[in-house]
């Protein structure tokens, strides 16, 4: 049978999670410049002293054999994150953001961290996403479907660049999905029936009756109605993040890797590489189409220039900034993008410069992320 | 004696240059021939060649009495030929598990469903590919077996070849074809990889194996018969002796004056 697996505690992980969640709960909280900066900075500190005394790779042990349990700690975080802000309209925005925008790059992250197909059009398909919502909730549709169908259109019209992304490589192929984005951007500019530049409205969701849109009067406490999204979006998140680890866990996910590593040895021992391409670049483009209608939703409203190469490209570089392949790393990555320049618009326009320094220092020294993918385990604690 | 690899006339260009120039050649079942010749004569593009990764100008190739002339490399490895490569082809950043089930792909299930959502079929699946990648490696090198989710890179060269032979046998094919598997190797490797390859076949004796070499002890040693290859064209054929003996063999390749 197989090896034991090793003595690794669940301890560290679970001192991480806690940690992680106290210092998101605190940074979100805090108002004036300089503490926010200060705990930036204490922040850092602490988690490259982590890094550097070992910490780090205890915790990252015991997310190997824990990670469901782990999985779950992380969830009651955000239940509690929830509570302390139950009544923040802005906050609670600001973690749907970050909800969502990690099932994206999860999506992205099938793509290029797994069959190494380049997406520089994922806000434009996020953007599919997101008018489709604004199209179809004026309709009888139920908007849970309305996410459903979303994801369909984006992994649908995404097909029409399965051609050329198939006959192309590597940066060829690139440029292939830049060019739908900067199309894709044109076309919904010049587009009356879809609003043109100005955007459209996008009506709130309703489920079996129930508003999205309205705050929630819950034995005489009032709960920001951003609950609701926040809630739906953690599900989601939640879902996306299980169907991306079994994928990964699985021979599909190794498929990928082996099309992604080595197209002519992938062929040789019988991989159809163009099926394994056109699986993970319309997956990854359904959930990313789910996240972009429900993100509309949220937002209430879309407008062309919300989903532009600039964007796609921020989603890109959550990819890289978190550890290409690494689920949670994804997520980490896309909490730091989304959060820190909202709580540090005291610096304006030098918060993306900060950014870009980032993403430089982080390719510089850990050109893997910051949290970089380990070797595949095809079952949780297995070795 | 039949022949279970029949390449007739083939014949492959690049650009002026005549790779492989009408070869004749056949493998019978079960035996193992060795392709040698000078660098540049043909033997691996003869490899690319058959196992579809180029395709022919002219000729035919028929493998197990079906015409393979065009098939894609997917159509031959599912016929039952696989190969390991001259410069190693491993995926260095994947375990020694992950590389070795790439190449029991034709016994894996393949849907979407299966994979994601039947999660204790697949498990059973799981095992009876750990149980036959670990069975295999033990052959080889009994050291690597319990490290079977470390990733490749690690390994040093011998390890590495050993993993790309296993990856080439676990589908239980009926033709191996090993492209200069001492490359990079000391001697005592060579010759210690040797006697695990027919170990191997030992105990399948169906496997009929074609190898490239240029350590000729190893020709010598495990052939049964050779196939000297010179700009493309089969130069001679025969037991190694017979073949070593050959003045044009031996202007062509060996050297000895």
């Amino acid at each position: 049978m197989q090896e034991k697996a090793p003595l690794t505690s669940v301890w560290p992980g679970f001192l991480a999670v806690v940690a992680a969640t106290a210092f998101l709960i605190a940074f979100l909280d805090v108002e004036r410049p300089a503490i926010v900066i200060a705990l930036l900075a204490g922040g850092i500190v602490a988690v490259v002293a982590a890094a550097w005394s070992g910490a780090g790779a205890a915790v990252g042990g015991s997310f190997v054999v824990h990670e469901d349990r782990l999985g779950l700690c992380a969830i009651l975080g955000l239940v509690a994150l929830a509570v302390v802000f139950h009544e923040n309209h802005f906050v609670l925005l600001l973690v749907t953001t970050v909800l969502l925008y990690s099932v994206a790059c999860l999506g992205l992250n099938i793509q290029f961290g797994y069959a190494g197909v380049m997406n520089f059009a994922g806000a434009s398909f996020f953007g599919i996403g997101a008018y489709t919502s604004a199209v179809l909730n004026t309709t009888a549709v139920p908007h849970l479907l309305v996410l459903l169908i979303g994801g369909l259109l984006a992994a649908l019209i995404g097909s029409v660049l399965l051609l050329p992304v198939l006959r192309t490589r590597g940066h060829y192929a690139a440029l292939v999905t830049i060019a739908f984005a900067l199309l894709f951007k044109t076309f919904l500019e010049v587009n009356d029936v879809l609003g043109g530049p100005q955007g459209m409205q996008v009506k709130g969701m309703h489920i079996f009756g129930w508003s999205f849109n309205d705050n929630i009067e819950f034995g005489g406490v009032t709960l920001s109605f951003y609950m609701n999204y926040f809630v739906l979006s953690a599900l989601l998140l939640a879902a996306a993040f299980i169907v991306v680890r079994r994928l990964e866990r699985s021979w599909i996910g190794l498929y990928l890797d082996a099309v992604r590593l080595d197209e002519t040895a992938a062929s040789c021992f019988g991989l159809d590489i163009a099926r394994w391409k056109v699986t993970a670049f319309t997956t990854g483009n359904f959930l990313i189409g789910v996240a972009g209608a429900l993100f509309g939703m949220v937002g209430a409203f879309v407008a062309p220039n919300n989903y532009t190469f600039a964007d796609s490209l921020i989603l890109v570089s959550i990819l890289l900034l978190g550890g290409i392949g690494n689920p949670w790393g994804v997520i980490a990555a896309t909490a730091i993008v989304v959060i820190v320049p909202e709580k540090l618009q005291a610096i304006q326009e030098y918060r993306f410069l900060l950014y870009a320094l980032l993403v430089i220092l982080v390719l510089l020294f850990r050109p893997e992320g910051l949290l970089p993918r380990r070797v595949r385990r095809y079952f949780a604690g297995s070795p | 004696m039949t022949a279970i690899l029949e390449a007739r006339g083939l014949t492959r260009r690049f650009g002026g240059v005549v790779a492989l120039d009408g070869l004749d050649l056949s493998v019978t079942a079960n035996e193992i021939v060795g392709l040698i010749g000078p660098n540049g004569s043909g033997k691996t593009t003869f490899f690319n060649v058959v196992t579809g990764i180029y395709a022919a100008d002219a000729g035919s190739v028929t493998f197990d009495g079906a015409d393979i002339t065009r098939a894609s490399a997917r159509a031959v490895y599912r016929a039952g030929i696989s190969r390991t490569f001259q410069r190693s082809r491993l995926s260095l950043s994947l375990s020694i598990f992950d590389n070795i089930m790439i190449g029991n792909h034709k016994n894996l299930t393949q849907g979407l469903w299966f994979n994601l959502f039947r999660r204790d079929a697949f498990k059973r699946e799981f095992e009876a590919g750990y149980q036959s990648a670990r069975a295999l490696i033990e052959v080889f090198e009994p050291r690597l077996a319990s490290r079977m989710f470390e990733p490749v890179g690690a390994l040093p060269m011998i390890d590495r070849r050993r993993i790309e032979i296993c990856r080439a046998l676990i589908s239980g094919p009926k033709l191996l074809l090993l492209d200069e598997p001492s490359a990079g190797m000391t001697h005592d490797e060579t010759t210690e990889l040797m006697d695990d390859i027919l170990l191997v076949r030992e105990r399948n004796k169906n496997l009929t194996i074609v190898i490239v070499e240029h350590e000729m002890g190893v020709i010598e040693r495990i052939t049964d018969r050779c196939v000297v290859l010179n700009f493309g064209r089969k130069i001679a054929e025969g037991p190694y002796r017979a073949v070593a003996a050959d003045a044009q063999v031996q202007d062509a390749y060996l050297g000895v004056a």
